[in-house]
């Protein structure tokens, strides 16, 4: 595979979520010397390994240390280079915390993090390996960019898109068994702006990461079978938040349904909600996720099934929303 | 090359100022780490005077040596020593703590010119140091880093995560110190977690240790001299000091790890200072 190529030519269907990420930073560390990567005795199972494998004086696997993971990124960032970070996402977010908020954050530092094996992908696993607290955690860190690609393609156009944006960010990716659904690169990913997928007025399924596809199908088949006519927006970035087309949602839909693969407290639920109560607006909002338990063992479409949040639970959520009666607000229409 | 008479007489005055600089601003800023601040001072004073090679008029110069104070709360002393280079005005730390400072305890290197890494919570700094100096490795540049290690800070896990891969990498541009004065918060560092044998842990870890007294001079030239030209391993240089050194009420007294000084102290830690030099 030529370097420079965009995305569409790779065989998308035939390559994971993180080998997507791998070959692009692949190609972009051919253009670029001044990145580095990093892993922690994770470069095969994150796939950043092919970068090692192609620069291996620029790459450097610490071992099972994640918390020198982050600190030895800060210190390569200092020195101007642009470190490329993986391991998976809880010890990310929480065993190497500190060293993401004080060494990377704090310092305001050109640490790019591709975080794998997110919320239940790795549900077979048991709770030391679910991350279902990442969002929450990596939202609170000033300065920090987080963004949770809906499959490969995007996660190809988050990589790229995260080298250009300076500063620490932190990209949420699964473990790569997930289905991809774009179908090419090309359609407009920006950084802080939201995707609309599908159009409605009737309801709105704000997204990210594996609830996008689902969501997706779901709003086609509530269009087919309810007449229902359902908005989906694919926030991939948390932060910045799209704050517009929330507020658009709320003003024109008037439902607000959240959808993600993590914790329902601190995630993409809680960002949306956020903008909402600060703006004054009344609306129905529901968010669907792991309700602040620890997530049960499990293949991951076991477990979003379970959870609602694969297509079947995403169709039964907005038909009880649709029921749910809210006070409506005088002034609304003259403010829409 | 040892040093010259003279160039321990140059280093000495330097090291009484900042005695004298540490008091007034533990005293201007209402409380201080005074106590890990004036044990590290020959240290600091070595580093500056002697063998970082770094522009003050350029903080942000690319071919800089670095240091990563990871003793962080030592950043009263850090801060007057970068003062006294001319990275900044000495005056600017009369508001030492204060109000939108940007001089609090720990230095924020994004706020304080010369500061190489922001510091504070124990256990980062190696691994930010080694981060530089594979840096410098990638890019083919000859700048060298060093570090600071509290002696108490080496009771973090991530500090011998960072030697493990110091000596893994054979970061051999990378020179560390454990400030060695054997206080921590809650006493003796052999009471509230036992360290030694300490060089037997580095050596274990695959480093060089040099082991010398922290408050000489020429001690401490002898061992970085060193540490900049052996290249089989990394070096660490345990430098055994005092904690509170120079100030004779201070000096190996757990309370001095951090406290304020009013006038009459001021006063009396002072002239403490003024007897070590006469």
């Amino acid at each position: 595979m030529s370097e420079g190529l965009t995305w569409t030519v790779y065989d998308a269907d035939a390559m994971t979520q993180a080998e997507i990420y791998g070959q692009v930073l692949c190609d972009l560390g051919q253009r670029h010397p001044e990145i580095v990567g990093l892993s922690a005795d994770l470069a095969k199972s994150t796939k950043i390994g092919c970068f090692g494998d192609r620069f291996p004086q620029r790459f450097f696997n610490v071992g099972i240390a994640e918390q020198n993971l982050f600190g030895v990124a800060a210190g390569l960032a200092k020195a101007g280079l642009v470190p490329f970070v993986s391991t998976m996402a809880v010890f990310t977010s929480l065993r190497a915390a500190e060293q993401v908020r004080t060494d990377i954050c704090y310092q305001n530092l050109n640490v790019k993090i591709i975080a794998t094996h997110s919320g239940s992908s790795f549900g077979q696993a048991g709770t030391t390996h679910h991350c279902t607290e990442d969002l929450a955690v990596m939202r609170s860190f000033a300065n920090m960019t987080v963004i949770a690609p809906a499959d490969g393609i995007e996660t190809a156009n988050a990589v790229r898109a995260a080298f250009a944006w300076p500063g620490p960010v932190y990209i949420r990716i699964g473990r790569s068994f997930e289905p991809r659904f774009y179908d090419s690169e090309d359609y407009g990913f920006q950084i802080g702006r939201a995707i609309e997928l599908h159009p409605g007025t009737d309801a709105t399924l704000i997204c990210c990461g594996v609830t996008v596809r689902p969501a997706v199908e779901a709003a086609k088949v509530l269009s087919q079978e309810d007449g229902l006519s359902v908005r989906v927006l694919n926030v991939h970035t948390l932060k910045p938040l799209d704050e517009a087309a929330v507020m658009r949602a709320v003003t024109e839909t008037r439902r607000i349904l959240i959808f993600e693969d993590h914790n329902t407290v601190g995630g993409l639920g809680t960002a949306v909600a956020d903008v909402i109560a600060a703006s004054g607006k009344g609306c129905a909002f529901v968010k669907t996720g792991v309700p602040d338990c620890f997530c049960e063992v499990g293949y991951p479409e076991d477990l979003q099934s379970h959870y609602g949040l694969d297509t079947d639970g995403i169709i039964a959520r907005v038909r009880e929303t649709m029921n749910l009666e809210f006070e409506a607000d005088e002034d609304w229409e003259d403010e829409v | 090359m040892p040093l010259t008479d003279a160039q321990i007489t140059a280093l000495k005055a330097r090291a009484k100022q900042l005695r004298y600089d540490i008091i007034d601003i533990t005293g201007w800023s209402g409380g201080a780490h005074i106590g890990g601040a004036l044990s590290l001072v020959e240290i600091l004073v070595i580093l500056y005077d002697h063998y970082l090679t770094i522009d003050p008029a350029r903080p942000d110069w690319p071919e800089r040596d670095r240091l990563v104070v990871s003793k962080g709360h030592a950043g009263i002393g850090y801060a007057a020593l970068l003062a006294r280079k001319g990275y900044f005005d000495f005056e600017l730390l009369r508001d030492f703590n204060k109000f939108k400072s940007p001089f609090g305890m720990h230095l924020d290197g994004n706020k304080v010119r010369g500061v190489d890494a922001s510091t504070g919570s124990l256990g980062h700094g190696l691994s930010m140091a080694l981060g530089m100096a594979l840096g410098a490795r990638v890019q083919g540049q000859s700048w060298r880093t060093y570090c600071i290690l509290g002696d108490g800070e080496c009771n973090e896990g991530s500090v011998w995560e960072a030697a493990m891969a110091t000596a893994h990498f054979k970061a051999v541009n990378l020179t560390t110190f454990v400030d060695r004065n054997r206080l921590m918060i809650d006493g003796p560092t052999e009471e509230v977690m036992g360290l030694e044998p300490l060089a037997d842990k580095w050596r274990a870890f695959g480093f060089e240790v040099r082991e010398v007294d922290g408050h000489d001079f020429s001690a401490l030239a002898e061992a970085i001299d060193f540490s900049r030209s052996h290249t089989d391993a990394p070096v660490v240089i345990i430098a055994h000091t005092v904690k509170g050194k120079g100030v004779d009420f201070m000096e190996n007294d757990v309370r001095w790890h951090y406290g304020g000084l009013d006038t009459d102290l001021i006063a009396r830690a002072k002239a403490s200072v003024e007897k070590l030099y006469a």
